[in-house]
């Protein structure tokens, strides 16, 4: 115990830490700050384990463009451990997006980016984007046909920059094309530089944390005077105060082990995202998905009016940073509380109901086509002459089916046709079929007209007259139900 | 006085030398090992592929009026890229010595399209772009027609250019 307390002696002698740290736990906090406060650490308990995770995975991952699959795949299925380390480190990103964005969400509702706490919010701001491009080059560097073909849709969204939208694209891709420079490129960004500028600004955003405080409840100082406001922070501290450790810090600690347990509970039930086939582009069997905290804007990219993409692939970012940038500056002092501001909570449930809509209607995906269709089954074509059962085989083999279903089979791209008949005359059909719509193409090139005689003549058997049993349960009722523009 | 006043001088004097000597050594040291990394970061903005004739297959191997898939390597010849190396493109075959070769790239967002024989339809996976047989948009979210690569028949060999990919 003496050779401890000597060793201690030493060390704070000659390097001072002892009493930094001490000072740093011990400095006092506001009183109340309940589990709200617990986000931020979440975000760093996540960043750690990214940090732990990443480090162990890059030893095995091989950054080479023909053997990263082969590498991933060893660790995925063979490495002692591997397919549970993925897992982690893919839970530990979905958390720390979760946490970051949930925290984001408390110090905006809370008004705590107020007077003094503008550079911590800017600081936030910066990790965010950066977390983000941690999750976007981790997903690439999967280096499957998912991500090869993600890393292309990255390039053609940064190519809509009007002037240096090719530039910007050879930058995201390494070179002209997707090539052996491209992993080498998203590798170093993963693993050092984005790494290098997170670590930088946590450190930033801490000391800013430290230096200004943190931010009280909204009760205790409901609203913010900035020409009064530090004395009347100093006031609160000095007259009821508690220390960070533990008073605060013990609910910090308490809620990161949670998050860590929950990521390890994840990682080893669901595991780590399948791989899909090898990053061949020659392959052109491929649906490129983003992972859920961007399937949202996938789904915006579908869902949008074709004629406003490019103005909105650049200047919906560009909007988003700018108004994001301006919160503390458009509105940095005044009131607090939330029930006295409706538009921060509106605002808030606007956008959060919003991105989780868009998030469910991406994983769902209904305007890709269903290319996996089967071939409607007699039992749903029913007992249909012959010219209406050659229509029903033909419904699938020329494609119909990619994006119309009947009866729970087939794709989503276009209206369900289980009762088609009920909606749309004979004549009404044809010319459809013939000219096409905003999302369909006309087949007036592509069928006989035998063909087209025989696919509307099963069309018209789809009515809730004299209609065959259907077996699946989830059958739309009605026609134009699905998410067809 | 005069003396304290003229040390004083002397003192700052000898400061703002030494400030501007420690700042101007701080940056070419930062310039000398900044460059390079920026250039490198920043090469794939300016430098351009080279363009190179790749045989596809012989004439008689493609079918007037059929839609094939072609694979060839594109022209870096980086000896560790391994498939990431090859290109793939839908080629037509329209006439005797006639041929088109279409990106497989969507003009969406890029996806990869696909041919689909029994429909004569190129389909995009991601958003549902569709384009006829000749490249044109038939339904959906692409902007234009699907990006055509030159192609050329050498010694009854058909040839494609490796183009970078169309960022449309």
């Amino acid at each position: 115990m003496r050779l401890l307390r000597g060793i201690g002696r030493w060390l704070e002698d000659r390097t001072g830490l002892v009493g930094v740290i001490r000072d740093l736990a011990l400095h006092p906090v506001p009183p109340g700050t309940g589990w709200m406060y617990v986000l931020g650490s979440a975000t760093i308990t996540a960043l750690l384990i990214q940090v732990a995770t990443g480090s162990v995975l890059a030893m095995v991952y091989t950054p080479s463009t023909s053997e990263a699959y082969a590498s991933l795949q060893y660790i995925t299925n063979r490495m002692v451990l591997g397919h549970f380390l993925r897992g982690v480190h893919f839970f530990g990103a979905s958390a720390m997006i979760l946490f970051i964005g949930l925290h984001m969400i408390r110090v905006f509702l809370w008004g705590s980016y107020k007077y003094p706490r503008e550079a911590s919010w800017l600081s936030g701001l910066l990790l965010l984007g950066l977390t983000l491009a941690m999750g976007f080059t981790g997903q690439l560097l999967r280096w499957d046909q998912n991500a090869i073909w993600s890393v292309v849709v990255g390039a053609e969204q940064a190519g809509r920059v009007p002037f240096i939208g090719t530039a910007l694209a050879h930058f995201v891709l390494g070179g002209d094309s997707v090539g052996g420079a491209t992993l080498g490129r998203f590798f170093a960004f993963h693993v050092f530089m984005i790494p290098g500028l997170i670590f930088a600004l946590v450190g930033v955003h801490l000391f800013f944390v430290l230096r200004n405080g943190i931010s009280e409840p909204p009760s205790q100082t409901p609203v913010i005077e900035p020409e009064s406001y530090r004395d009347q922070y100093q006031t609160l501290l000095d007259e009821s105060g508690v220390p960070f450790w533990p008073d605060a810090a013990w609910r910090d600690v308490v809620f990161g082990a949670g998050v860590v347990v929950v990521v390890a509970i994840l990682a080893g039930i669901v595991g780590p995202p399948a791989l899909s086939k090898p990053p061949n582009p020659a392959i052109v069997q491929a649906a490129p998905r983003p992972d859920w905290y961007l399937l949202w804007y996938f789904a915006v990219l579908a869902l949008l009016p074709h004629g406003i993409e490019n103005a909105f692939m650049v200047g919906f970012p560009l909007l988003a940073a700018l108004l994001l940038v301006l919160v503390p500056f458009l509105n940095n002092r005044g009131e607090r509380r939330m029930r006295f501001r409706p538009w921060a909570v509106a605002s808030v449930l606007v956008v959060s109901t919003a991105v989780l809509s868009l998030t469910i209607i991406g994983e769902k995906a209904p305007w890709s086509p269903h290319f996996d269709a089967e071939p409607l089954p007699t039992a749903v074509v029913g007992q249909v002459g012959s010219e209406a059962k050659s229509g029903a085989k033909m419904f699938h083999d020329k494609g119909c089916e990619y994006c119309h279903s009947i009866a729970g089979y087939g794709g989503h791209r276009g209206p369900d046709l289980t009762w088609i008949a009920d909606e749309r005359t004979h004549d009404q059909l044809v010319i459809r079929i013939m000219n096409g719509g905003y999302n369909m193409p006309g087949f007036s090139s592509i069928l006989t007209p035998a063909e087209v005689t025989a696919i509307v003549s099963f069309l018209q058997t789809r009515t809730h007259h004299g209609a065959p049993a259907l077996p699946r349960d989830s059958v739309a009722p009605r026609a134009d139900t699905a998410a067809s523009k | 006085m005069a003396d304290e006043r003229e040390r004083d001088g002397t003192t700052m004097g000898r400061r703002r030398l030494l400030a501007w000597l420690a700042s101007g050594a701080g940056a070419l040291a930062s310039l000398v090992v900044g460059l390079p990394v920026i250039g490198i970061l920043l090469r794939p903005m300016f430098r351009g592929m080279p363009v190179k004739w790749r045989s596809v297959g012989a004439v008689d191997s493609f079918t007037v009026g059929e839609t094939t898939e072609v694979v060839f390597l594109d022209p870096l010849g980086e000896p560790w890229a391994g498939d990431a190396a090859k290109r793939a493109a839908w080629l037509r075959r329209d006439g005797e010595d006639q041929f088109t070769v279409f990106s497989m790239n969507c003009t969406h967002l890029g996806c990869p399209v696909r041919w689909l024989d029994e429909t004569k339809l190129f389909m995009c996976p991601c958003h549902g772009g569709v384009y006829y047989a000749d490249g044109d948009v038939a339904a959906g979210p692409p902007p234009r027609p699907l990006v055509r690569y030159p192609v050329r028949v050498r010694k009854g060999q058909v040839q494609v250019a490796t183009v970078a990919l169309p960022i449309t």
